[in-house]
């Protein structure tokens, strides 16, 4: 079947299988910052935002975005650089392979929160899972970030 | 004895960490080539079985499947998947496929498929039928079980190393110094503990995947996320007898290893394919293979008897071991050893100290390299038992552990005695800061005003709880790397090496340290590592070995680059080279200078017209360890056993911190995966032998909402051997979590939860036992 939507505000027709999930669907399709790190909608790292929402793009079925806006990291590519800068200063970014996962949650918490409290961040974060840095580097990257980008 | 550096020991942005965040392709998945074959794999759904009968003919005829893989016509040819060095100090006890499988998950064939539905459907049209066997699923009656996991022929070992299949022992270790029993029974308080550690999954987030082709020479290319590159390289080589330079292995970055990506998973598998077809292939396990059917830590169930005088004087140490290394023996004897060889030297002042015990096969999924390594397991036992004898001795845990425990300029015995396999390597302690990490960290926690307990509720007590632990810093002369470092015209640096950065942050500190000794920048160094065509060899990323071992390879290499360019200036100048000064930008001697820049454009295109090339490599010949001492403030609820941690306080010396933020990331990351497994990781399995944990949603990994406050602080230390003063940082984190909640849970509600991991249950259990008794 034919699925259109809009991928970073450019609307784009891929060939898919109606029981295809979105993450394949678009590694597929050349978007391959796309990490699936599980598979089972249980780490984060495939994040995407569908109409400004963040999603597990392993457990969204490809055809339930049909006329949707779906951002992905290539969408918020000068937020991610600046992200990073926090991450190096932090030292928050070891293998990265949830990196992207953490790009598109925060761009979604910033659009959702103006002055998000600690249990706030932590809250909307505790879905992206990192096995590498123990999450306090990442946190206060996260925070910084926040406090200053506003 | 701080030394002041520019690149070194400050901070330094990750070389990487820009592009992965902004999802550019640089992970292995995106490097298959266009076109490649899919490969799935059929696992056993019995924990012990033969192969009777396997039908293939369904599956081949299927329309888009290329190729399918039995033990039937694939070479036969024991080998071991564990990647280590030669000659392999693991049993030799694997074949790639086999007629037996030993676990629920074990190999049984491999299709090769056009797409990924094909090759799932493939499978479903394989017809295997098996003899099912009386598995073993409890490692305590493993040994001489009449149930042989190994009855096989044409399995080995390297060396003796106790591999007795027959009776399901992989390896075996015994070593004495002094008289154990004597000096015990002159002892005014001996204490005796046992306790058990659990399977952890390794559960980095990107999954086990690797992708071959054959290349415009027709060799054998496989990109592949590993920790070990060169070694897969030759175990390959050996297993599929093929001439090492017709294999080309490359590592893109890694997307987290801790020790699971050491051995083999797919390579073998997409090499067979791509060899037999010419197609391209990959395999990329799912979450599920990567849980139930790669490798776990090593569960073990360990005894130490410690005796002491009244004064506190630890006199000696008896420690026994038993591991369950599942249906493989990969890393058995070695993270066996590692019990005894990187816990006990803590307590170097005995006059007796003695370890031993066995390893042994069992139908689980096979245990492997995992970061720690044999060392939390020794470390949780060992220093739960501190505190059993600190408590008899009524003594104060941290006075006792500052009594006993080893300092600076000081050895032990055991270092000459065990090594990793084999005889280990006498060295002194040239950089020790022990002492200090164990004040420190005693100040940060506020342990005069915290231990041993606080009410602070109804129902909640605050207590705080304390371990030491150390490490290594590579196996010395057995772990080599190597660097090769190119001037470019333009004026900037080529960085050829071997160390395998899996996410820990070695290409960054590899440059730190070639930058700081060439004067220069970190963006004037272009690196590339982990290419067997590009990069010179190094064993991997394993054994703390990488900062150490590697660093002292690149900075041996820029030192040697740095007298060559002095010597090429020299020349251009028409002076003498030892009236050259170099500032990282510019030779002067006198009135004369020349710029970098002017001098590498003049190498290459006016005269001598020639690359400046030095290379260089390292072996150890000590591997000093990492000291650390550990602090946790818990808040135990007395009604659920339920408990958190509130602070936790890391005091760390391991030489200089080459990058002071990716070495407490390195900390605190290990900290974190040792309080997962400490208070929630465990690999469980039904009575059939099959995996229940086998997702996220079954194994729970630490959240962002499990960590409270980290504090993480490192000792001014300079290691005499290491590059500018560093010891290895990788593993050390990971060491004290199980025993630092296990002595403040019981400090706050004094019961001593002795097997992993520490949860409310048991807690409360303990709790109404110890009210019933």
């Amino acid at each position: 079947m034919k699925l259109r939507f809009y991928l970073n505000n450019v609307e784009v027709e891929y060939e898919i299988q109606p029981d295809e999930y979105l993450a394949q669907v678009l590694r597929r399709n050349g978007v391959l910052s796309i990490r699936i790190g599980c598979d089972e909608s249980a780490c984060g790292s495939c994040t995407v935002l569908v109409d400004d929402k963040p999603v597990l793009s392993c457990g969204l079925l490809a055809a339930k975005v049909e006329g949707k806006h779906v951002t992905t990291v290539e969408g918020i590519q000068e937020e991610a650089n600046r992200l990073a800068d926090y991450f190096g200063d932090e030292g928050a970014d070891q293998c990265s392979f949830c990196s992207v996962g953490f790009a598109l949650i925060v761009h979604a918490l910033r659009k959702e929160y103006k002055n998000p409290t600690d249990e706030q961040i932590k809250d909307y974060i505790v879905g992206n899972i990192c096995r590498c840095t123990g999450y306090q580097s990442q946190f206060k990257a996260i925070k910084a970030y926040l406090k200053e980008a506003k | 004895m701080s030394k002041k550096f520019k690149v070194v020991n400050n901070k330094t942005h990750s070389v990487d960490g820009h592009a992965e965040m902004m999802g550019r392709a640089v992970y292995t998945q995106d490097y298959e080539a266009p076109g490649s074959l899919v490969l799935k794999m059929l696992r056993s759904p019995h924990p012990f079985a033969r192969i009777k009968n396997i039908d293939t003919s369904k599956a081949e005829s299927l329309n888009g499947v290329k190729c399918v893989l039995t033990y039937k016509n694939v070479p036969h040819v024991a080998f071991s998947r564990a990647g280590q060095g030669a000659p392999q100090p693991s049993p030799i006890d694997k074949f790639i496929l086999d007629e037996y499988v030993r676990f629920v998950g074990d190999e049984v064939a491999v299709v090769a498929a056009i797409n990924e539905k094909i090759a799932e459907d493939a499978l479903k049209l394989i017809q295997v039928e098996y003899e099912v066997l009386e598995p073993v699923l409890d490692y305590k009656t493993a040994y001489k079980n009449k149930s042989v996991i190994h009855p096989e022929s044409g399995i080995s070992q390297a060396f003796e190393m106790g591999f007795r299949p027959k009776d399901n022992v992989a390896a075996s270790y015994e070593m004495e110094v002094g008289n154990v029993e004597k000096e015990l029974e002159k002892c005014d308080v001996v204490i005796e503990h046992t306790a058990e550690t659990q399977a952890q999954a390794h559960a980095m987030l990107e999954p086990h995947c690797s992708n071959a082709r054959l290349d415009e020479h027709n060799r054998l290319v496989i990109y592949t996320s590993t920790q070990t590159p060169f070694h897969i390289r030759r175990i390959m080589a050996q297993t599929l007898g093929m001439p090492l330079s017709q294999i080309r292995i490359v590592k893109p970055r890694v997307g987290g290893g801790f020790g699971g990506k050491q051995q083999f998973h797919c390579e073998m598998f997409v090499a067979l394919v791509t060899l037999r077809t010419g197609l391209p292939s990959k395999m990329v396990y799912t979450r599920e293979e990567v849980f139930a059917s790669s490798y776990t830590r090593h569960p073990m169930c360990i005894t130490m008897k410690i005796g002491a005088d009244k004064d506190g004087t630890i006199k000696a140490i008896d420690c026994h071991a038993l591991s369950d290394t599942g249906a493989y023996g990969e890393h058995a004897l070695t993270v066996f050893m590692i019990v005894g060889s990187k816990v006990l030297p803590l307590y170097n002042k005995v006059n007796a100290v003695r370890f031993g015990g066995r390893v042994l096969y069992t139908n689980h999924v096979p245990a492997g390299a995992y970061r720690g390594y044999g060392a939390i397991q020794g470390n949780y036992v060992l220093e739960s038992a501190i505190d059993i004898l600190a408590e008899k001795l009524h003594m104060d845990p941290v006075e006792l552990r500052k009594k006993n425990s080893m300092k600076e300029k000081e050895t032990s015995p055991i270092f000459e005695i065990m090594g990793e396999g084999t005889k280990g390597t006498a060295m002194i302690m040239e950089s020790c800061k022990l002492p200090y990490c164990i004040e420190r960290g005693a100040e940060l926690i506020d342990w005069k005003n915290k231990y041993p307990r606080k009410e602070v509720g109804p129902h909640k007590v605050r207590s705080v709880g304390c371990a030491i632990a150390m490490q290594g810093s590579g196996i010395p002369f057995s772990d080599m790397g190597s660097c090769a470092i190119t001037l470019q015209d333009g004026g900037f640096y080529m960085v050829r090496c071997g160390a395998t950065d899996i996410g820990q942050g070695s290409d960054t500190l590899i440059s730190q340290i070639v930058a700081e000794e060439l004067m220069t920048t970190v963006d004037k160094i272009v690196i590339y590592s982990s290419d067997t065509d590009l990069a010179p060899f190094d064993v991997g990323a394993y054994a703390s070995s990488t900062t150490y071992i590697s660093g002292n390879a690149a900075w041996k290499t820029a030192i040697k680059m740095r007298e060559r360019l002095i010597s090429e200036a020299a020349t251009m100048l028409g002076v003498k080279e030892n009236t050259v000064e170099f500032d990282g930008k510019k030779f002067v001697s006198g009135e004369k200078e020349i710029s970098l820049f002017d001098l590498s454009n003049k190498l290459i295109y006016s005269a001598p017209q020639h690359q400046v090339a030095v290379t260089e490599s390292y072996i150890g010949h000590v591997s000093p360890p990492p000291f650390m001492a550990a602090y946790a403030e818990v808040e135990v609820d007395t009604e659920t056993g339920e408990y958190e941690v509130i602070e936790y306080v890391s005091v760390v010396d391991c030489g200089t911190t080459i990058n002071p933020m990716l070495a407490k990331g390195q900390v605190e990351g290990g900290i974190v995966q040792g309080f997962g497994m400490a208070s929630k990781e465990a690999v469980l399995y039904n009575k059939n032998g099959q995996m229940l944990s086998n997702s996220f949603l079954y194994y729970h990994v630490p959240t962002t909402k499990d960590i409270h406050k980290l504090t993480t602080e490192f000792a001014d230390s300079y290691e005499p051997t290491g590059p500018f003063g560093a010891k290895s940082v990788g593993e050390i984190g990971i060491d004290t979590p199980p025993a630092v909640i296990c002595n403040a849970i019981y400090n706050a509600v004094g019961v001593r939860i002795n097997s992993l991991p520490i949860t409310p249950e048991k807690i409360l259990k303990a709790m109404k036992e110890k009210e019933n008794r």
